[in-house]
């Protein structure tokens, strides 16, 4: 193994972002390309940590060092406010229950920092990681979780894990890993009215296909990705799993240090300035070059839906479900039918046609507070329809939900017939008792619209924010941009 | 972790592109504390016909004959063959976990989403990638032929067909190694304990901002 220090004297060629990353943070590298890579940060939920922490309590370790990892549940815990209240015991599934408890006891028992479920703080840990400060610029952040791809639009490489290597986290405080190769999205132009951050990486993911990003580190960059703020930049690198990478980037600027500064877990005084200083130099140098550069026009980019089983099976709010029969490639023909089957949606149905039964606001892509005022804006004064069953908005965070509800959101969803909920992964994944019925269309701004991702033989159809509240209003998709 | 040395068993083959890991094992069963137990629940969603809950008897549900796992030529499969992108979506190892329980010990596919590649590794599940003309004959083979069966020899990177005809594969050296002596990859990293914290200091020094205790700010 040869050490750090020879490596980043090689490498004092232009750099891509994630090259800069990868080399601060490497430990050793083998002759075949393995490296060790050390972990910064360790974020940690009650579904993927369990077998890691019985691994090491088997073998007899502890963690290499606790106060790099941050935990808070946030998979299948209730986000009723009622249950909310009964703190362990209003988890009514025994096995939610005693999951959720077992983060707990390992927290307390290996000394690392959890905002519980009662925690004024808590939330989705993807949401509450940046939220809270413990989500750094130029750090490497790993979680049992593949939405971890979020903490890149801080300029961080932040990736999921599985299991095996939360475990090895824990451990070592490092991971085993080739180097991915680099891919530069680029957005130019500016986006037009009504179009999101969300639309941005759907039309992305529509281009490149779910698995276009497999095996790179995607950095998104462009006059349209700079336009957004630090929350729209959130929702872009959270779905660059969704296009098969396993991290997204951005480019650090201003905007990402207004973000950070002051949050509990960031630097202050002077140590703030030194870091500030250091943090600016975390962009991909001019002269980089990409394994594989992928550009979209922004003013190309209209309100997305998907109407399939896979996050590339999208389409603008303008267009119709695809009729099978106009593909020619069969196993693309073959993948059209098995979708369309399970949806049960008719090819070259319109997308505006298309009726919901259920909305669902929330997930750790899209439940910020500027997607719920996002959202609002566009339930203010309305009603939901009446052929819509369900409709929630469940913040992404203890301090989302006590903004939204400072700024009077909460009454402006009541009003207009949503749910007002407590924090958590919610019907993104159902694991709770947030589940979407059988055979129902649901409007959702989460990130996967898999076959029963959201309850058993539920159909999802991927949204942002101010799409989800306007088909809710509407009772089947409209296109946001109409909207007076 | 298991080794893998050399497996034969009959190939299962899985007609899909872009089986995500919900589809491998729907998220109701990854509320268990456990790392085995996966198997019964493996496909759980085209497997059987009802919805499937956790601490249920399985055997009790109705199941759906028409999928490939419920018929009786596949039955004691051990090599999956797949299609494009198998096991993209979610990290979950419980993925491989309901794999390897079932009796699967390697996959045949032409890609793989990088999370679910890498974890197979962790549990001695052997994911090997191969061209998609040679998935797409073998997919020919194995329905044409019942009882198909290949043989896996990870030693000699090779799959050897019935008629002994081999297919050859590659794959990563160090991978390799661990798989075939079932190391223990925390063990291996430990032996560079020295080198992680020499290399830890030095970062702190460098970027002290990361290394801020929770209990050293204000909430």
């Amino acid at each position: 193994m040869k050490t750090v220090k020879s490596v980043l004297v090689n490498k004092m060629s232009s750099k891509t972002l994630y090259d800069k990353i990868w080399d601060t943070h490497l430990v050793s590298e083998r002759e075949d390309g393995t490296a060790l890579i050390y972990i910064d940060r360790h974020l940690i939920h009650e579904v993927t940590s369990p077998q890691a922490f019985e691994g090491l309590r088997l073998a007899g370790r502890l963690p290499w060092r606790a106060d790099a990892n941050f935990a808070t549940p946030d998979h299948n815990i209730p986000t009723t406010t009622e249950e909310r209240k009964q703190g362990l015991e209003g988890i009514k599934d025994p096995v939610s229950k005693i999951q959720v408890r077992t983060l707990d006891d390992n927290c307390a028992e290996f000394g690392i920092f959890e905002l519980k479920m009662a925690d004024a703080r808590q939330g989705i840990v993807h949401v509450v990681g940046p939220e809270q400060g413990a989500t750094l610029p130029g750090m490497t952040i790993v979680c049992g979780d593949s939405h971890t791809s979020t903490h890149g639009a801080l300029g961080a490489l932040a990736h999921g894990i599985g299991t095996s290597e939360v475990e090895h986290v824990l451990a070592t405080q490092c991971l085993m890993q080739k180097k991915a190769r680099n891919m530069l999205v680029r957005i130019d132009g500016q986006l037009k009215a009504g179009c999101t951050a969300k639309d941005i990486v759907l039309a992305i993911i529509g281009k490149i296909g779910t698995a276009g990003g497999t095996g790179f580190t995607i950095e998104f960059g462009g006059e349209a990705i700079q336009a957004l703020s630090v929350e729209g930049r959130m929702t872009v690198c959270n779905m660059a799993i969704e296009a098969g990478a396993r991290a997204g980037l951005i480019a650090v600027d201003e905007k990402t240090l207004d973000y950070i500064k002051g949050r509990p877990f960031a630097p202050s005084g002077e140590l703030w300035e030194q870091a500030a200083q250091s943090w600016r130099s975390l962009v991909s140098d001019t002269d980089a070059t990409f394994d594989e550069v992928v550009v979209l026009q922004a003013e190309d980019i209209e309100p997305q839906v998907t109407w399939g089983t896979s996050p590339e099976m999208v389409a603008p709010i303008t267009g119709n479900v695809p009729d099978p029969a106009q593909e020619a490639d069969e196993t693309k023909r073959g993948n059209i039918q098995q979708a369309l089957a399970y949806m049960g949606l008719q090819g070259g149905t319109a997308i505006k046609e298309i009726k919901l039964d259920c909305i669902f606001i929330g997930s750790c892509t899209n439940s910020r507070i500027e997607d719920l005022r996002a959202a609002a804006n566009v339930v203010k004064g309305k009603k939901v329809a009446n052929s819509v069953e369900v409709a929630m908005v469940v913040p992404g965070s203890g301090l989302v939900k006590k903004q939204a509800e400072a700024e009077g959101l909460d009454r402006i969803f009541i009003e207009a017939g949503l749910e007002w909920r407590e924090p958590g992964c919610s019907m993104c994944l159902a694991m709770n008792a947030d589940q979407l019925g059988e055979g129902k269309h649901c409007a959702s701004t989460s990130n996967r619209n898999f076959e029963g991702r959201q309850g058993f033989g539920g159909r999802t159809h991927l949204v942002s924010p101010a799409m989800a509240a306007a088909a809710a209003i509407a009772g089947h998709f409209v296109d946001i941009r109409e909207l007076g | 972790m298991n080794k893998f040395i050399v497996e034969k068993g009959v190939v299962l083959p899985l007609d899909r592109a872009n089986v995500d890991t919900d589809f491998i094992i729907p998220k109701q069963f990854l509320k268990s504390i456990k790392r085995t137990g996966f198997g019964v629940n493996l496909f759980d969603e085209h497997r059987y016909l009802d919805k499937g809950l956790p601490d249920t008897d399985n055997s009790l549900r109705p199941i759906n004959p028409d999928f490939v796992l419920n018929q009786s030529r596949y039955r004691d499969a051990k090599v999956l063959l797949a299609k494009d992108n198998f096991g993209c979506g979610s990290s979950r190892e419980h993925a491989p976990w309901a794999l390897d329980d079932y009796g699967f010990r390697a996959i045949l596919a032409p890609s793989y989403a990088d999370i679910f590649f890498n974890n197979c590794f962790k549990n001695g599940l052997l994911p090997i990638v191969l061209d998609k003309a040679t998935i797409s004959a073998l997919f020919t083979e194995v329905e044409a032929n019942e009882g198909y069966q290949l043989e896996v020899d990870l030693e000699q990177q090779t799959i050897i067909k019935p008629d002994g005809s081999t297919i050859e594969f590659s794959v990563d050296a160090f991978r390799k190694n661990c798989l075939l002596n079932g190391l223990d990859d925390i063990g291996l990293t430990l032996e560079g304990s020295e080198t992680i914290r020499n290399f830890e200091k030095s970062w702190r020094s460098t970027a002290p901002w990361y290394f801020m205790t929770p209990n050293a700010t204000t909430t």
